[in-house]
């Protein structure tokens, strides 16, 4: 075993970042521990190392560290995490440390946060539907197991109440509850209380782990967080079968901490500051959602993100929205208009969705179905806008058959209470009740034969709304 | 095999290394870095320093450890065995590590790209006595059902030929010896190896005369790409770009299809793994993974291989042109390749260009899509071979002044923009078909037997952009003074124009028909559209009203000919019929 090295040659720091000199054995991407003058130890990891020239991040920030009266230890070893099945109904702080002032985990082994890439040719295809019994998502974002899956809010929306939902409801057709992996990055003591109320309520907490830093955590910590959650949540998942869903909030933090350890390593900015490695960063953490080949459980990554301004178009959401498998986005102007969850349904994806759904899985109509509601709405979201811009008396009577569409379906579709459980079927039927609106040849991306099966049932009762 | 003496690591900065003691090593040298044995390719050389990409991770490398020259430039295996494969971006067997080592990916782990046990059937096509040069065909593997497997002279060989015989042999058994004048003696294997960086050589570029059909309605009517083209899907996230490629890589007209996954989602490659040896080739009815060859080096693999896979995927494609196929290769996604080089660059600490990408970008990509073409091959029997080139382009924000897209848009002769807009309507596939462009267009009637269909084809497309250009003028003017303002015949245009993007341009991936369609349907489609047009049109100047038109029950016809499948396109013919009766009844009716 390699003995731990002590040093006491500090030469320089800088933002998080610290220099230290005359190292040997030094190893890139190892832990040390800071030992202040007051006897208080902070964590750090290496970023890189040159000759004897060492450069350490610190987890807590360095404030109130000096240069001539810390000791660095250098203890060749990557930050780990130590899993056992114990850490179920535990909370951890961010850095992996017991929070709950219960015991000290009892290791089974210790694992590298970093974890490895899956290698793609191990991988099982996503695709056994999880009802969330929200119906924007299961009729038309479908989630299925594996699949990272985030949430596009801002501030001020109500992602928190969403994934709470969503933690609470999601089930797999013929039973099968998750475990729930928490990883919580400079969000309010509010937002992580209500979650973890939440579980605790429904009993869900037995089957949870959280990681949690808050607002008022060292912010360079957040860096690891993810990575414990998702060490954990590997564990849970391919070591003991477990089915787990991971909830990452809030990725914007984690991005923030990462682009201060870039500025403090003066590298050369990307867009707004973010460094250009910042899709690879996020990557080797939403890629660790899958499925494993001839493994019974899985990780379903639901990552939630504020878009500072609304804009999709900023770094965070969207380098998220090019790794992960959809998102959902949630819209201010349907808060405003009082519709809640208020998806904005248009630009919200999920591209797991075909191989989860139909015959088998939720009902041989999905598909067709899901397409005929979002053209059908895409029309009726155009003339709402046209409707905006030259008053009603505008358009044409087609256009307001489909504005009159679009305002029905998100009074009826999309608004649902927080607490209301709409299983598949209902989601489906739904759809059909308020397509029974339109004449048969106007719903052509459904098949003529699942009109025939479907329809007749909603246009009895619905009377004679197809003819206006 | 050359052991540079004393080499050490001095820096660990991600996936750049600095080793001291490399003097007398060379650029594009394969090292291995380390006790953990990591691969490495040099990439800057300053005295006795040198700067290494490293193809895995560096956590837990140090200063002091050992560094060891294979005096090899990266490069790839060629021979039978390719086909069916899928390699990470250094050409290693992903199924193999997953045999070997597990579900996850460990490190400073080299294995052969090709298996070595396996036993080929090798017969020759020359004979002892003959003599032959670079590029020449010795004989044949016959490796799938799908493919002949060509076994070529390597560069640099030439000779004349002594124990050639026909027998099961491994990639790395002699199959015959070659004597060059000069009296030195070459084993010929049916494996031969070539580095990636450059370029393989060829006789003669030839321009593409040919389209390479993707029975993709959009891209063959309106944007076709040549054999031996170059493309580019440049869009913002979730428009549709992976699905592009997917399509083509199944249903395009080429012998071979090299897919690079490059940076992006290890499900997508599962996806492809599993959906393609289930999917058969309209033209031989065999799985589509018996002409395919894959390499994943996914988002959350090292970046330095991802740099890399790009060539290794490239090099595999052109070994298959040089036999005479008709290659096609995706590339999904050229940013994150570029991306790759970025962070490179930066950890060399050269000096950024524009996004901090480096100085010499352009010069890249532009060099890798010159790697696509028709050519004449080296070597003897005299042949031709195609290799074209599809990448896809990731840019922030969606937005197309990013240098990668502007880069990119200097060198393809296709482009098919995806619009987010069209994606959140779910039109797909989401191309744009008003900024979109092809410069392979004049080729389109080759694809048609008969000359004077053809010519028809290119005049129905020109009378549909017509419509579709129409539109946009006309619905400027709805949103300026409404709908009301439109005569009857715009009002038709704008029907005609809807038409065409929802019957004809929308195609669904997922549909088991209407995944691909024929150039032979995809002619049906259109003029049967375009009949409705011209006949809707005389209606309308005979007096009948544009609203009677839009309730022809034939409409609902037109919208799923689409579902129709291969065997029966007569009934579309037939639709044309149906619509000339049902205007004739309309018009008595009005008269
Ligand atoms: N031709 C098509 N038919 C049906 N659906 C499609 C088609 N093209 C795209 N889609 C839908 O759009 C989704 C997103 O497509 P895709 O994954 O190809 O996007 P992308 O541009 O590659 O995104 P990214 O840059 O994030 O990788 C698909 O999952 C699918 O649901
Ligand atoms: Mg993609």
């Amino acid at each position: 075993m390699l003995s731990i090295k002590e040093y006491q040659t500090v030469t320089s720091i800088s933002g998080p970042l610290m220099m230290v000199e005359m190292v040997d054995e030094a190893k890139y991407g190892h832990i040390v521990d800071v030992e202040l003058g007051d006897g208080s130890i902070r964590h750090g990891q290496i970023l890189q190392v040159e000759n004897d020239k060492v450069l350490v991040q610190v987890f807590e920030g360095t404030h109130g560290i000096d240069v001539n009266r810390s000791t660095v230890r250098f203890l060749a070893k990557p930050l780990e995490l130590a899993v056992s099945p114990d850490i179920l109904g535990r909370v951890f702080s961010g850095l992996g440390e017991p929070k709950d002032n219960g015991p000290a985990v009892i290791p089974d082994k210790r694992v590298d946060i970093n974890g490895n890439p899956i290698n793609p040719y191990a991988r099982d295809y996503p695709n056994e539907f999880i009802q969330t019994g929200i119906s924007t998502i299961d009729g038309l974002n479908p989630l299925v197991r594996g699949q990272k899956l985030p949430i596009f809010s801002g501030a001020g929306l109500p992602h928190d109440d969403i994934t709470a939902q969503i933690a609470r409801q999601a089930t797999v057709l013929g039973g099968g509850e998750f475990a729930v992996v928490f990883a919580a990055m400079g969000i309010t003591f509010e937002a992580a209380q209500f979650f973890i109320d939440d579980l605790q309520e429904t009993g869900a907490i037995e089957r949870a782990v959280m990681f949690i830093n808050l607002a008022n955590d060292p912010a360079i910590e957040r860096i690891a967080t993810p990575r414990f959650a998702l060490t954990a949540a590997e564990y849970l998942a391919f070591d003991l079968d477990m089915h787990v869903l991971v909830i990452l909030n809030d990725m914007t933090n984690y991005c923030e901490a990462l682009r201060e350890i870039s500025a403090a390593r003066k590298e050369v900015p990307g867009r707004r500051g973010y460094p250009g490695y910042l899709y690879t960063d996020l990557a080797t953490i939403y890629e660790r959602a899958g499925r494993i080949k001839g493994k019974k459980g899985s990780i379903t990554m639901v990552p939630v993100l504020t878009m500072p301004e609304d804009d999709k178009t900023h770094p965070v959401p969207d380098l998220t929205g090019y790794i992960t498998e959809g998102q959902i986005i949630l819209s201010r102007s349907l808060h405003r208009k009082a519709i809640s969850p208020p998806v904005d349904v248009l630009p919200s994806l999920s591209r797991l969705k075909d191989k989860g759904i139909g015959e088998g899985k939720t009902r041989e109509d999905h598909a067709d179905l899901y397409n005929q509601l979002y053209a059908a709405y895409a029309r009726g979201k155009e003339a709402q806008e046209l409707a905006t811009i030259m008053g009603e008396a505008a358009l044409s009577e087609e256009d307001k058959k489909y504005m009159l569409f679009a305002n029905k379906f998100e009074a009826r579709y999309v608004s649902q209470n927080y607490y209301e459980n709409r299983s598949i079927q209902t989601t489906l039927d739904l759809g059909w009740e308020l397509l029974s609106m339109f004449e048969n040849a106007e719903l052509k991306r459904i098949d003529v034969k699942l009109i025939e099966k479907y329809m007749p049932k909603f246009r009895k009762t619905n009377g004679n709304t197809s003819n206006e | 095999m050359s052991e540079t003496r004393e080499a050490r690591v001095v820096k660990v900065a991600g996936p750049v290394v600095v080793a001291e003691g490399m003097a007398g090593a060379r650029m594009y040298d394969v090292v291995r870095v380390g006790k953990l044995s990591l691969i490495g390719e040099i990439v800057e050389l300053n005295g006795d320093f040198a700067s290494i990409q490293v193809y895995e991770e560096t956590t837990g490398l140090g200063p002091g450890e050992p560094v060891i020259d294979t005096g090899e430039a990266l490069s790839v295996e060629l021979g039978p065995g390719l086909i069916e494969s899928i390699y990470d971006g250094i050409q290693r067997p992903l199924d193999w590590l997953y045999k070997a080592e597990g579900e996850f990916m460990s490190r400073g782990r080299a294995i052969p790209g090709l298996n070595r046990e396996k036993k080929w059937h090798f017969k020759p096509t020359i004979k002892n006595g003959d003599v032959v040069g670079p590029g020449d065909i010795i004989g044949e593997v016959a490796e799938t059902t799908l493919l002949t497997h060509k076994i070529m002279v390597p560069a640099g060989i030439s000779g004349t030929v002594q124990k050639i015989s026909e027998g099961d042999y491994t990639v790395v058994e002699t199959i015959a010896v070659c004597t060059a004048e000069d009296g030195t003696e070459t084993e010929l294997k049916l494996m031969q190896k070539c580095p990636v960086r450059n370029a393989r050589s060829v006789r003669n570029r030839l321009a593409p005369n040919q389209i390479l059909v993707t029975g993709q309605r959009v891209i063959d009517t309106f944007f076709p790409i040549g054999k031996g083209g170059t493309a580019c899907v440049p869009g913002p996230f979730g428009t549709g770009k992976t699905v592009v490629q997917h399509q083509l890589a199944k249903w395009v007209d080429a012998d071979i299809v090299v897919y690079v996954g490059c940076g992006e989602r290890g499900n997508e490659m599962t996806d492809v793994l599993t959906e393609f040896p289930k999917l058969k080739d309209p033209r031989s009815g065999e799985p589509l993974m018996k002409r395919s060859v894959l390499i994943a080096n996914t988002s959350n693999m090292p970046v330095a291989a991802r740099e890399a896979s790009v060539y290794t995927g490239i090099t595999i494609a052109e070994y298959f042109r040089d036999m005479g196929c008709t290659v096609a290769l995706m590339a999904d996604s050229t940013s994150r390749w570029a991306e790759a080089m970025r962070e490179i660059s930066t950890r060399l600490e050269e000096m950024p260009a524009e996004e901090g990408y480096p100085a010499y970008l352009g010069a890249r990509i532009a060099a890798f899509y010159e790697r696509a073409g028709r050519v004449e091959c080296i070597g003897s029997p005299q042949r031709e071979g195609a290799l074209s080139i599809i990448g896809a382009v990731s840019p922030p924000g969606g937005d197309l002044s990013d240098s990668v897209v502007q880069a990119t848009l200097h060198v393809v002769k296709v482009f098919w923009s995806l619009q987010a807009r069209l994606a959140y309507q779910r039109h797909f596939p989401a191309i744009d078909w008003l900024t979109s462009y092809s410069f392979y267009k004049e080729y389109l009637k080759n694809c048609f037997e008969d000359k004077d269909r053809g010519d028809e084809m290119d005049e129905l497309i020109v009378k549909a952009m017509a419509l579709l250009e129409q539109e946009a003028e006309l619905l400027e003017i709805v949103r300026l003074v409404g709908a009301e303002a439109l005569s009857p015949a715009n009002r038709l245009s704008l029907e005609t124009a809807r038409s065409i993007r929802e019957d004809f341009l929308h195609q669904n991936a997922f549909h088991e028909v209407d995944t691909h369609t024929s150039m032979a349907k995809q002619y049906e489609m259109l003029k049967t559209i375009l009949h409705f047009h011209k006949q809707a049109l005389a209606a309308i100047e005979s007096g009948v009203e544009t609203a009677e038109i839009s309730k022809l029950a034939v409409r609902e016809q037109i919208a799923r000919a689409k579902y129709i499948p291969q065997d029966d396109i007569a009934k579309i013919t037939q639709i044309r019929k149906t619509i000339d009766e049902q205007m004739k009844e309309l018009q008595t009716v009005s008269s």
